[in-house]
């Protein structure tokens, strides 16, 4: 270990021993079952929607989206835009409703809705497959940011991030969690906004020298290649984004924290705005990454040009400390994310596995030892599957997660919450043929496949065509099945679209 | 600010009278065809509200890669140095989100106050 390891490990163990202390320090608040599972709902917007911010905000996010840009250009601009506008989708058909369902994950809610147990089970399938779809990339990440901040090997990250994750989660559950998850959004809005500004100013300094490389070419045009096929890329990436945040299953049990659905919709507007002031950023970093940065791209290492842009621009004690920023704000993408996850994964895991095994609806500390249980199986499958497998590139694997929930949990939501003629047999059908296909391509990418032209173009962003063949399958067999439409259909919308003034007066 | 500062003081109406039931929850709640047609109503509305937002997105953002596509010179034209794609996508695209979001909450929340006087009847108890 060498000179260059000190910024980044200092950074490390500061975020690591940071998160402990305020999940440990929410622990104190963490008393009842309710606190372990959602924070007895009385989290208020600002602090929720902070946490939102945290939980969301992916290693996909703070070092993909920047390597993407630097070697993809303006096309690429559509991940962080996509995420974004997922929010805004999120907002509009489902943010209110969702809380006022009273579901606290995919599988509450299906089941509620539709009275069915086994369309229960397919949704808790499904969750905890997006939601290792979704933390493998975060794994792999911690490894590739370990090995270039401080030299560690490949297996180190991954080993520290489940163990940080698994002691916070099992430790003080939803409550504690809400607070670490709000203090790593502003650590990693500040981790990324203060080294831009620091290397902008560096830029200016330098002469404004602009890309080495001369014209712009493909790299200001937001489309993906050339002909039918960028388009159909293109398209198919935005469809994943947009629609699959809704069905990402750590964003869902964050709307239960919420007090009711007229604070949910605050929430998702402050998410809106916070998500937005982080993703002005990492442009910066690919702008500057494409003048100073173009040997990254060379190697292949754009993926750790966040971490590695301050000591490329700047020499000395200045490119060390925002070197240990950034490698801060990047573990912290991590903890945060992963821990989000494995909250959500374990929440399923518990009601629908361990709570069987540890005695059911038992007394609160039967139920946390099943959480506790059920965490240690969500977070320890995707950590040996992230140091057996090969990387992928973080940012391309969220996007199939997206995908995944975009053709499954979206019409699932769309239909349960705005048309009372959905069946289970309708939900169940549209479940495997949006799970089939779009997880089908999502193993199919990771096993290695690649086909050419159009095939490997419908195999990479499976969206465009999972999602309405989804849609189309839920609404044509729950018309055919119009019996087994529940008896309770109605009442459910009711409650789902009563405003809370109402309630409060009836 | 001086600590003179008058009493707030509530204006209200002369009472209103109704002759009909004074909460028609109870019809929302139970299925008869007067709460079918309040909850119809609501649930058209607020459908189709968010479908105007989800259009207005689709004619802004989604049109994007196609004009692109058609027309591929767009690249070349630059913003103060920038690349039009990378201001609109990289910025711009951000505060306009934001403020589609902000106008759909308050004409959901105006929706939803409009039921509850609906449904609630006129009643100057429960008016804000």
């Amino acid at each position: 270990m060498n000179a260059d390891a000190v910024p980044g490990l200092v950074a490390v163990l500061a975020v690591t021993v940071t998160t402990i202390a305020i999940g440990t320090w929410g622990l104190r608040f963490s008393r009842t079952t309710s606190d372990f599972f959602v924070a007895s709902r009385t989290v208020n917007p600002r602090l929720n929607a902070s946490a939102i911010g945290g939980e969301y905000l992916s290693a996909a996010s703070f070092l993909g989206v920047a390597g993407l840009l630097l070697v993809g250009g303006a096309e690429m601009l559509w991940y962080p835009v996509g995420w974004t506008a997922g929010y805004l989708v999120l907002l509009v058909l489902v943010a209110a409703p969702l809380r006022r369902s009273g579901a606290y994950t995919l599988p509450d809610f299906a089941e509620a809705r539709l009275g069915s147990t086994v369309v229960r089970s397919a949704c808790s399938l499904l969750v905890v497959g997006v939601g290792w779809l979704y933390l493998l990339p975060q794994f792999q990440g911690a490894g590739l940011t370990l090995e270039s901040a401080i030299g560690a090997p490949r297996w180190v990250g991954p080993l520290i991030v489940g163990v940080v994750v698994l002691v916070n989660v099992m430790s003080g559950g939803m409550r504690s969690i809400t607070f670490v998850q709000a203090f790593q959004y502003w650590l990693k809005l500040t981790a990324l906004l203060v080294p831009a500004m620091v290397l902008l100013v560096v830029w200016l300094d330098d002469g404004r020298p602009g890309s080495p490389s001369g014209s712009d070419g493909a790299w200001s045009v937001p489309v993906a290649g050339e002909g039918a096929i960028g388009l159909y890329t293109t398209y198919s990436l935005i469809i994943a984004l947009f629609l699959g945040t809704m069905g990402l299953p750590h964003v869902v049990v964050r709307f239960y924290t919420n007090p009711d659905g007229r604070a949910a919709r605050r929430t998702t507007l402050v998410v809106l705005g916070l998500l937005g002031l982080f993703y002005v950023w990492p442009p910066v970093f690919a702008a500057l990454g494409r003048v100073y940065g173009r040997e990254l791209v060379a190697e292949g290492h754009a993926d750790v040009l966040v971490l590695e842009l301050p000591r490329l621009m700047m020499s000395g004690l200045g490119g060390e400390l925002l070197t240990g920023l950034v490698t801060a704000g990047a573990f912290a993408a991590f903890l945060s994310t992963a821990s989000g996850l494995a909250i959500a994964v374990s929440g399923v895991i518990t009601q629908d596995v361990t709570s069987r095994f540890v005695g059911e609806r038992g007394p609160t500390a039967s139920v946390a030892a099943a959480f506790r249980l059920a965490a240690v199986i969500a977070v320890s499958v995707p950590v040996l599957v992230a140091l057996l497998s090969t990387n992928i590139g973080v940012a391309r694997s969220v996007a199939l997660a997206f995908a995944v929930a975009a053709s499954t949990f979206c019409p699932l939501l769309m239909l349960g919450i705005w048309w009372r003629r959905l069946t289970d047999a309708g939900a169940l059908a549209g479940l495997a043929a949006g799970g089939l296909g779009a997880g089908g391509a999502a193993v199919l990418n990771l096993v290695g496949v690649e086909g050419s032209g159009w095939g490997a173009a419908l195999l990479a962003q499976p969206a465009a065509w999972s999602m309405p063949l989804a849609f189309a399958t839920m609404v044509l067999v729950s018309l055919a099945t119009p019996s087994r439409a529940p008896s309770h259909a109605r009442r459910f919308l009711v409650r789902l679209h009563t405003p809370e003034v109402l309630e409060q007066a009836g | 600010m001086s600590d003179q500062r008058p009493q707030r003081v509530r204006v209200t109406g002369p009472p209103r009278y109704s002759s009909g039931p004074r909460n028609r929850l109870g019809d929302v709640h139970e299925q008869t065809p007067l709460g079918d047609v309040f909850l119809r109503s609501l649930l058209k509305e607020q459908l189709a509200l968010a479908f105007r937002v989800l259009v207005l997105i689709a004619l802004t953002l989604g049109l994007l890669p196609l004009v692109f596509h058609l027309w591929p010179d767009l690249g070349d034209v630059r913003v103060a140095g920038i690349p039009v794609a990378w201001v609109v996508l990289g910025g711009l695209v951000y505060p306009f989100l934001l403020l589609v979001g902000w106008r759909y909450v308050r004409s959901v929340e105006r929706n939803e106050r409009d039921f509850a006087d609906l449904v609630e009847g006129p009643d100057p108890g429960q008016s804000s």
